[in-house]
């Protein structure tokens, strides 16, 4: 369970967030709502340990890891610009996260397959990444992020910058593919027909 | 159409081609055509001590190169990825150096070391690790600064640990600056001359220092000659690999990177802890020569400096090194250089942007002096110019002539890419209102180049100022320049002779060091036309 | 900006406009011809200068002096602007450079021995009083322990002095054997500088003024009558002594420079430096012996200065041969 407490974050003179409070149960689907600039995509640095916050907590599952790095916290963030490694293949990408768990080569590949057919992109294993198309970088994105089991994992806006038609067949898939792994999910987005058809409940900033 | 005169080009080109046939392609060809006699190569070959020498360069370099690389990375990572008060500030304290006359670097570190790490390696390498931080921070912080800083958010959110993030995120996608830098730093301590020559005495020379030695201390201009085309082919060969090595392609990054404010404490200790170390590092030094020149027998004394104008020994009996006189003869080559450098460069950029396609080839032509080594190019000057038709050793302009060559690839480097970024549109424009081709061409290309010639014209004479390598082989009794006497000075064993030396190297440092401030303050006005190195 | 640059355009020019182009201004009243000599030889403010200023005024050629380093610095410069010298008479090329500057073909014509003297170790008598310690006195005491770190020599591929010193330990341990003296020599903390001047008023703890600390260095048998002349207060016995075993004849040319502008001038200033009037000075002021042998010694020269018995010599043809080799050779096993 995720809870983040009186979170406050200032840039300068700026106060972006003003003691913002949430909470995620386990394998529950959230997703923040707001218009841009508001603050949400920073809320999700300070939850993955990226942003160090002026005033508040972040919780998971009772411990308290508001001062714990990022690389300790096991909470994964889909990035809005996929932010895939670009020297690398798709399978490395994938298997980033385990790698850097010293994850066993051979359990390794497995996972990385499993999480490869779970998004559909099971025959572009050994493409690199600069090849993939807009949706196909998503994908891996996702694959990626999921792969060493976060304890929550954060989207931030996900499926902008898509077509519409892609954008729907996308976000059915993550809704299932979501559910299907238990996933305890925050996601961040502006779009309200994108957040009803992934999310379990709503929140807004 | 919108055609320009058909002469246009010939003119522009036509001096530039020929000073660059006359006085560089034809003395590197005399000096080749001298080695490859029958029974030079022989003699050469076997002089003593040969390999030894070539083994010092390689070692040297190599040490010099990886040493420079660790010690920039940090000061790199701190100017590309942080904003912070004085970063300007410490932008240049870093770059600086970099373009100062070897013989300053070489004075500063006499001073700064102990006597007992005179003439020794690793001096020269303390010297030359200072000199080429620049590079690394520009070449692997500019890089570094556009990796998108998101990337390693991602690594860490996929629980990389911060050295993890550097081994398998930076440093692959940061390879291509590093192997850049590396090669540039390699390239420069191979040829490096007056750090070596200064530092490392009679027992350490390397390749440049004993081509130098050979000929205007031996007189064996035959195996001076020969050691050139030695370096020559290393040099090829180091060129030709590393261009391999960079044809990779270049990554597509995403969403740039963006300097941030220190946030963490762990973060405000790096930045303050860095950037002091830093300026240290490039400040110290340089100081320090300062300060040595006005010490004498351990206690502080304006002797050296009162003294400056003579030189004696024992009364009557001087040491033939007139300081002041250098100074002047310094300045006088310096503005002549920076004049020829100047029309030079001019007259080849607007040829060559007049040229387009074809103009790429004057344009690596003039860059050939650059990635040769001065001393071949003095050498060379030295004994191709002492025969009729072309007895002009003894003639006061070569020497800054000589410097030109080095000087004119900065003027074309800092002139090009502003004509080049001259709409079309403007021409048109002009041609619209009524103006021939030739007049168009007039109004617009020239103007624009006003701005950066002036800048470039201060970079020339900078350059003319500290030019020791070429200068060394060319100088003639009442017409030394200011590195020359520092190196006499400095080559001494009595105090006041080498408080002179620090003197005069002060003054050299001052004055190359205001003319490169106000050079890159204009730079930075004009929108950032940036004179690009090697 | 554009005042700046206007301004900075007109300085410049100036500049230039002053510069000199290295002798022959318009102006052809009085000639004026360059002697080049080694660092050592007297600019102004001593009687061989003021002969010279005699000779001046007598002809109407005014002499300008120019020094550039020790005579094997000043030889390879001949060698690299012969036929385009640096100036029209030269001073100073020794027995062991000679066959570099006539290979070199420097000279117009023959150059003529215009002095000589001995090449020795010098040592300073206070030092080695104050610490009990006998001088040395042969070419091997320098390799024994207790004078470890004692001794200054110059380098033989810059100085003719350390040319001349070299060539002494060739002729004392053989042609074959003298790379191991130097080798041992090297192992003893021999100090190696530059040029003569830089050794003796730089480094000797004998020299008058010197703040340097070595009581051993290679100088010349007439130096001694150096420090008595110069003494400050006056003494009158010599501060310094000559190991009279490490000697070496050393004969100095002097000679006309091939494409010189002023032929007429030149050989006239080489007249004169034969002559008596000049030579004279030689003595006292070079502490060198003149060659021209119609000229008296004075006293402190003959009282003091040390003439061996039995110095080492070189014949030409030899020294021609293989002085590259042997510079090349001490190189290695000294400096690297």
């Amino acid at each position: 369970m995720l809870a983040a407490n009186d979170i406050t974050v200032r840039f300068g003179e700026r106060t972006v967030l003003d003691r913002v409070s949430l909470e995620v149960a386990s394998g529950e689907v959230v997703a923040l709502l707001g218009p841009s600039g508001v603050g949400k995509s920073t809320l999700l640095r300070v939850i993955a340990g990226l942003l160090l916050a002026d005033g508040g907590t972040v919780s998971l599952d009772g411990h308290d890891v508001t001062m714990l790095p990022s690389h300790r916290r096991n909470i994964g963030l889909v990035f809005q610009d996929e932010q895939l490694f670009p020297h690398l293949t798709v399978a490395e990408n994938v298997g980033f996260g385990l790698r850097m768990q010293h994850v066993g080569r051979t359990d390794a590949a497995e996972r990385v397959q499993e999480l490869l057919r779970l998004v559909g992109l099971e025959p572009l294993a050994n493409l690199h990444v600069t090849k993939l198309s807009g949706g196909e970088a998503k994908r891996v994105a996702l694959a990626r992020s999921l792969a060493p089991r976060p304890a929550v994992l954060l989207l931030d806006e996900p499926l902008t910058g898509l077509d519409r038609e892609l954008h729907d067949r996308l976000a059915a898939e993550l809704a299932v593919l979501l559910r299907a792994t238990c996933t305890t999910a925050l996601l961040v987005t502006h779009d309200f027909d994108e957040a009803t058809t992934i999310a379990d409940r709503i929140e807004r900033l | 159409m919108n055609r320009r005169p058909w002469w246009l080009v010939p003119a522009l080109a036509g001096a530039p081609v020929a000073g660059l046939a006359l006085f560089y392609l034809l003395p590197v060809a005399t000096l080749l055509a001298r080695v490859v006699q029958p029974g030079s190569v022989s003699d050469a070959l076997g002089t003593p001590g040969l390999r030894r020498v070539l083994w010092f360069t390689l070692w040297q370099a190599l040490v010099s190169t990886a040493l420079t690389m660790m010690v920039g990375f940090a000061p790199a990572y701190l100017l590309a990825r942080f904003r912070f008060r004085f970063r300007g500030a410490l932008l240049a304290m870093v770059t600086v150096p970099f373009m100062l006359p070897t013989v300053v670097v070489g004075a500063a570190f006499l001073a700064l070391l102990p006597n007992s790490w005179h003439g020794s390696a690793r001096a020269v390498i303390v010297a030359h690790v200072f000199f080429n931080i620049a590079v690394v921070v520009r070449l692997v912080g500019a890089m570094w600064a556009v990796l998108p800083t998101d990337l390693t958010a991602a690594a860490r959110t996929l629980g990389a640990k911060p050295s993890q993030v550097l081994r398998f995120i930076v440093l692959p996608l940061l390879r291509p600056a590093l192997y850049a830098a590396s090669t540039v730093v390699f390239l420069f301590t191979f040829t490096s001359f007056g750090a070596v020559k200064l530092l490392g005495g009679a027992a350490n020379p390397t390749l440049e220092v004993e081509i130098a030695r050979r000929a205007t201390q031996l007189g064996d201009v035959d195996g001076a000659a020969m050691l050139s085309l030695v370096q020559l082919l290393i040099l090829g060969v180091v060129v030709w690999w590393s261009s391999r090595w960079q044809r990779r392609s270049s990554l597509h990054l995403t969403g740039g990177g963006t300097a941030r404010v220190a946030r963490s404490r762990h973060e405000r200790h790096f930045v303050a802890v860095a950037s002091g170390l830093t300026a240290a590092i490039m400040v110290v030094p340089l100081v320090v020569l300062v300060s040595r020149s006005i010490r004498l027998g351990g206690a502080w004394s304006l002797n050296a400096w009162r003294t400056l104008g003579t030189s004696e020994v024992r009364p009557g009996v001087s040491l033939g090194i007139d300081p002041l006189a250098s100074l002047l003869t310094s300045l006088r080559f310096a503005v002549v250089a920076a004049a020829i450098s100047v029309a030079i460069g001019a007259l080849a950029s607007l040829a060559i942007s007049a040229a387009r396609r074809h103009g790429s080839l004057l344009d690596v032509g003039l860059m050939l002096p650059l990635g040769t080594s001065a001393v071949t190019i003095g050498l060379g000057m030295l004994i191709t110019f002492d025969t009729a038709p072309f007895d002009w050793r003894a003639s006061w302009w070569l020497i800054p002539l000589g410097h030109a060559l080095v000087a004119t690839p900065f003027v074309v480097r800092a002139v090009l890419p502003v004509l080049r970024s001259i709409p079309a549109d403007q021409r048109a424009a002009a041609a619209t209102l009524g103006a021939s081709p030739l007049r168009a061409w007039l109004a617009v290309d020239v103007r624009r180049v006003a701005r950066p010639l002036a800048a470039s014209a201060g970079l020339a004479a900078a350059i003319s100022l500290g030019e020791f390598g070429a200068t060394t082989f060319l100088t003639r009794a009442g017409r030394e320049t200011m590195p020359i006497t520092i190196g006499r000075l400095l080559g001494r064993a009595g105090e006041i002779p080498r408080a002179q030396g620090f003197a005069l190297a002060t003054i050299l440092l001052v004055t190359c060091g205001l003319i490169i401030g106000s050079v890159s303050r204009a730079v930075r006005a004009d929108g950032g036309v940036h004179a690009r190195g090697e | 900006m554009r005042k700046v640059l206007l301004t900075g355009l007109a300085a410049g020019l100036l500049l230039v406009a002053c510069a000199d182009d290295g002798g022959g201004t318009a102006t052809p009243a009085p000639a004026a011809v360059t002697l080049v000599a080694y660092d050592s030889f007297p600019t102004k403010d001593t009687p061989m200068n003021d002969a010279i200023a005699a000779f001046t005024a007598d002809t109407g050629i005014v002499v300008n002096i120019v020094t550039a380093g020790d005579t094997g610095t000043m030889v390879t410069k001949a060698v690299l602007t012969a036929g385009n010298p640096e100036g029209d008479v030269m001073w100073g090329v020794d027995n062991t450079l000679l066959s570099a500057a006539t290979d070199g073909n420097v000279f117009e014509g023959e150059p003529s021995e215009v002095d000589f003297g001995d090449v020795c170790v010098n040592y300073d008598i206070a030092w080695f009083a104050e610490r009990g310690v006998e001088p040395p006195t042969t070419m091997d005491d320098l390799l024994r322990p207790r004078y470890k770190d004692l001794l200054v020599v110059q380098n033989p591929a810059t100085s003719s002095p350390g040319l001349a010193f070299l060539m002494a330990t060739i002729a004392h341990t053989g042609e074959d054997d003298w790379q191991q003296f130097w080798t041992d020599l090297r192992a003893n903390g021999v100090e190696v500088v530059d040029s003569w001047d830089s050794a003796y008023y730089e480094r000797f703890s004998g020299a008058a003024g010197s703040a340097g600390d070595k009581p051993l260095v290679v100088s010349y048998g007439s130096s001694p009558p150096a420090e008595v002349v110069f003494a400050d207060p006056p003494r009158d016995d010599a501060p310094t002594g000559v190991v009279g075993s490490t000697c070496f004849r050393q004969i100095e040319y002097v000679g006309v420079l091939r494409g010189t502008k002023h032929p007429d001038e030149a050989a006239r200033l080489t007249s004169f430096l034969l002559s008596e009037p000049f030579q004279k000075e030689l003595p006292l002021t070079l502490f060198v012996y003149p060659a021209n042998p119609s000229v008296a010694l004075p006293e402190v020269f003959t009282k003091f200065a040390v003439v061996p018995t039995n110095p080492f010599t070189f014949d030409p043809e030899t020294i021609a041969a293989n002085r590259q080799q042997w510079q090349d050779q001490w190189t290695e096993i000294v400096l690297r």
